[in-house]
């Protein structure tokens, strides 16, 4: 059997490798930050009971923060790959 | 706890299946090709395809199980959606778009687009198999947990039911119909999670009890006659027998004892909470807050960090499992609830499940949170969703909106998790009922909406999973591997007939596993999916030198590595009564098996070289 893709997807598309390496340079970046909330709670866990805003742990803050950063970068990446997308294969059909 | 079935609980989820039924039947007419039924024909919206993301992946794990364990462990049962959510990171950023362009059907198909190797089919066959069946347990688990309080019935009735109707569901019309039973499900399911966060947060906090809340009497010591004492685990238990009940009390080493709930299983094998039979509803949920700041008594509405912050300086009473003292007290198998009181600053940051002070500990919480992070983007189910959209820009869209809607969730989670802890509605013996019987606490029409639509995501994921094991036997192992050559219509029955036989595995398992939280099973199913499939589909996709037999032995190594470990861990000791001493101490195997899979990749690669087996650039 062939392992032919399901559809539509011999449509030629130019911005792979741009958003291929945005997506590895954002990818990175979040991965650093998930990785100093992580050695954070292994050093040094008492440090997570400072209150940062409002009141309210950096435990908390942090945790919160990975969350709407990641929704924030996904929007941005999204942004940045359809505008791309547009230009890139605009110029190849042109 | 005894629970009874009301009226409106049973209608109103009667309703929501009739409903979910009626969907799965209306589709079952788009079901008729191979990519009808395991793709949905490629055609569907990436709007919709993004919430039915979210519907996937807010499972019983993320509503039950991480409400469950917020509501037990405080800020560790958090750490849960951050994973499950950055885990999208990797999904969007590095696998959504390749993973849309390689693959056809099934996350297979994209493994070995670039090679037709037989061992690859065969691995990621069976890793798809492994994978899905142990993301199956927890959602089954789950189902049970949910018809308990719903309909009054036992766990295992709730499985076996789940197990039908969704076998009814896969089996008729595949995943156009758990697309858009996942579309309604996930946009419902965050609606009225926000019903119930609005709820919590008006009512605030208070240290007065709720009526059905057990709180602790406290009596001297020398006022009363024991009929047995026990000494377990560092503490006291003394027997008592009251108004011809016997039950055990918690001396405090003060002069004082502190009442206690217990379940007891007699020699004759009646099984008794409190001392009395389970009718007698003597068995009172548990979980309140016995100090907040500044001597207040009651706070009233609270905003969103007010919330945080006025836990952070209270005191909760919680009934942690690792707590429960179990002993013998002649022929009867007695097991005391005992109480722990936490300082909220404690509660509201990592260690009261992780010890992050130990080594293993530490251990434990790096190779989970690995694990979410890697887990997410390796998942059989979420993988084929991709397949399922016209084009790799709206495999990329869908993805957005499904981190958008279940970042939403998870920090709804939060507020669920501490208002279950708080407001005294906690199931001592599980957890996973938390967020439902938080619900019910506000109004019963809360609780059997929000019931059924937990019941509803249980089945949509189920569903998923089904049609993912499915194609992965029909699709990967019969047709590519086995070169059975089928029409595509025979493809599709056999497709359901593998789900017929994945769904009663599903079931057997889902009664074996009762009693463990749903979100650290879930974990389990994440680290078995980033150690097999993750080093592929990353190392496929970004290293040239990646060969045909470096993928097959990578996830074969990462797969059984994973599963040792877990099958030998202390909580699979625990959960099956295995009374010998673990052979190691680790309860989350990613911190070894992601990187010996990476390893294992890269050695075979190598060793494999070939012009022609190698990823063409």
């Amino acid at each position: 059997m062939l392992h032919e893709p399901a559809n539509n997807n011999d449509v030629v598309d130019n911005a792979i490798n741009y958003k291929a390496t945005l997506g590895l340079k954002l990818f990175a970046a979040y991965g650093v930050f998930y990785l100093g909330f992580i050695l954070i709670n292994v050093l040094k866990p008492s440090f997570m009971k400072t209150e940062v805003l409002f009141g309210v742990n950096l435990a908390i803050i942090y945790g919160f923060t990975l969350i709407i950063v990641a929704i924030a970068m996904g929007l941005i990446y999204n942004a940045i790959c359809t505008k791309k997308e547009n230009e890139m294969n605009k110029q190849e059909a042109a | 706890m005894n629970y009874t079935a009301s009226r409106i609980a049973v209608l109103v989820f009667l309703m929501f299946v009739g409903f979910v039924l009626g969907i799965s039947f209306y589709f079952a007419r788009k079901a008729k090709s191979a990519e009808g039924y395991f793709a949905a024909g490629g055609t569907i919206h990436w709007f919709v395809n993004g919430i039915a993301f979210a519907g996937d992946y807010l499972s019983a794990a993320s509503f039950l199980g991480i409400c469950g364990l917020i509501a037990t462990m405080g800020y560790d049962g958090f750490l849960y959606s951050i994973g499950y959510l950055a885990g999208w990171i990797v999904a969007l950023f590095v696998v959504a778009e390749p993973m849309k362009r390689l693959g056809k059907y099934t996350f297979t198909d994209a493994l070995d687009s670039k090679f037709n190797s037989k061992s690859i089919q065969l691995m990621a066959a069976i890793s798809t198999l492994a994978v899905s069946l142990f993301y199956l347990i927890p959602q089954m688990v789950g189902a049970g947990v949910l018809v308990t309080p719903l309909l009054g019935w036992p766990h295992w009735a709730g499985v076996i039911m789940v197990g039908a109707i969704v076998i009814t569901i896969v089996a008729t019309a595949g995943m156009t119909s758990t697309t858009y039973v996942q579309f309604l499900k996930g946009g419902l399911l965050i609606i009225f999670s926000t019903v119930l966060v609005v709820a919590v947060l008006n009512k605030g906090l208070s240290t007065e009890a709720g009526e059905n809340t057990f709180v602790p009497r406290t009596i001297e010591a020398a006022s009363v006659s024991p009929t047995a004492t026990i000494e377990h685990g560092g503490k006291t238990f003394v027997k008592i027998v009251q108004d011809g009940t016997a039950n055990w009390w918690i001396d405090q080493q003060d002069g004082t004892l502190l009442e206690a709930q217990s379940k007891t299983i007699t020699a004759k094998g009646e099984l008794l909470y409190n001392g009395a039979p389970k009718e007698a509803n003597k068995l009172k949920s548990v979980g309140y807050i016995t100090k907040l700041p500044d001597g207040q008594t009651k706070t009233g509405r609270l905003g969103l960090f007010k919330y945080f912050s006025t836990i952070q300086g209270s005191e909760v009473v919680r009934y942690p499992k690792s707590k429960f003292a179990k002993f013998d007290d002649g022929g009867d198998h007695v097991c005391v609830f005992v109480p722990v009181i936490t300082a909220g600053e404690d509660l509201m940051i990592p260690g009261q499940k992780f010890k992050l002070k130990s080594g293993i500990g530490k251990l434990n919480f790096i190779s989970l949170m690995l694990a979410l992070f890697l887990g997410t983007a390796s998942l059989p189910h979420i993988l084929i969703r991709y397949y399922t959209v016209p084009s790799a820009r709206d495999a990329r869209k869908s993805t957005i909106v499904a981190i958008s809607g279940i970042g939403f969730f998870y920090i709804l989670t939060l507020f669920m998790g501490l208002g279950a802890m708080t407001l005294g509605v906690i199931d001592v013996e599980s957890g996973n009922m938390s967020a439902p019987l938080l619900a019910k606490s506000f109004s019963l029409v809360l609780f059997s909406v929000i019931s059924a639509i937990a019941f509803a995501t249980v089945l949509g994921t189920v569903s998923g999973l089904i049609v993912a094991t499915s194609g992965a036997i029909a699709h990967d192992l019969m047709d590519n591997y086995m070169g059975i050559k089928m029409t595509d219509k025979q493809k599709v029955f056999a497709g359901k007939i593998a789900a017929f036989g994945v769904g009663i595995i599903a079931i057997i398992l889902g009664i074996a596993f009762n009693g463990m939280n749903v979100a650290f099973l879930v974990g389990w199913a994440f680290a078995v999916a980033a150690s097999a499939n993750l080093p592929s589909i990353i190392m496929l996709l970004f290293w040239k030198k990646t060969t045909a037999k470096g993928i097959a032995w990578s996830i074969g190594v990462g797969m059984v590595s994973a599963l040792a470990i877990i099958l030998t861990s202390p909580n699979m000791y625990a959960q099956f009564g295995i009374n010998a001493t673990p052979i190691h101490q680790l309860n989350q195997p990613g911190i070894i098996s992601i990187p010996l899979s990476f390893a294992i990749l890269v050695i075979v690669s190598l060793m494999s070289q070939k012009k022609a087996d190698a990823v063409k650039a």
